[in-house]
């Protein structure tokens, strides 16, 4: 089980901060592909080059491996300062 | 000193707090970020900061280590506000004090247009033509990119 974390625009189309996802997902990639299935929104807005993923709070990319317990964020680029 | 906070950046005591004991640091500069009326022709009234508690705060901890390794500093402060902020309210203060002025000014325009690509921070606007979430800006990104 992994944790899954929404920010910004993101978090509010699909409207949940945060899910615990069961199903087993070997890397970013795979649960990404996963995660998609649940509805067109989810497919959209989860797409590669519109989404950062960040794994335990560190920036990763789509082959980043994945283990149980870890905390996986989607988001889009960032807009601070 | 990294803050991400709520409440109002209290300027002056910011700049207090970064120069108090600091007499072997001939230069302090800073640079404060401000919520402005206007934003792509439209009127703005308010924005709104969103943040990733955690990860967050250790990014601009490695942005200021990233800003060490390049020039030789002494004192760094990063406040940066979150939730909704006001027209003419502060957004962020990035504080940096060195032995001379180059360094300063260098390190403090590095660690914002790091922070500005690299930290994760969403803001949504909220204007006379409704609510809407900013997008990256290329020119942000060619400004983060020329340090590297």
């Amino acid at each position: 089980m992994v944790k899954v974390v929404f920010f910004g625009q993101t978090r509010e189309v699909l409207n949940t901060p945060s899910i615990l996802f069961e199903e087993p997902a070997s890397n970013v990639a795979e649960l990404r592909a996963k995660l998609q299935l649940r509805g067109d929104v989810w497919a959209e807005q989860l797409q590669s080059g519109k989404t950062l993923v960040a794994v335990n709070q560190t920036m990763a990319s789509d082959d980043c491996a994945i283990s149980a317990n870890d905390e996986v964020a989607f988001f889009p680029p960032v807009t601070g300062g | 000193m990294v803050s991400v906070q709520s409440t109002p950046i209290d300027v002056n005591a910011a700049y207090s707090s970064l120069t108090e004991n600091t007499d072997a640091d001939g230069a302090a500069v800073f640079f404060v970020g401000k919520v402005r009326d206007n934003n792509v022709d439209a009127t703005v009234y308010q924005l709104t900061l969103e943040h990733y508690p955690g990860m967050t705060e250790r990014v601009i901890e490695e942005i200021i280590s990233a800003a060490r390794a390049r020039w030789s500093l002494n004192r760094i402060s990063v406040i940066h506000r979150v939730g909704p902020i006001q027209v003419g309210e502060e957004i962020v203060f990035v504080g940096v004090t060195s032995t001379h002025r180059h360094n300063a000014f260098n390190a403090a325009e590095f660690i914002m247009d790091k922070l500005k690509t690299q930290a994760p921070f969403w803001k949504k606007e909220r204007s006379e033509q409704g609510e809407k979430w900013i997008e990256a800006r290329e020119s942000d990104t060619l400004a983060a990119d020329k340090w590297s």
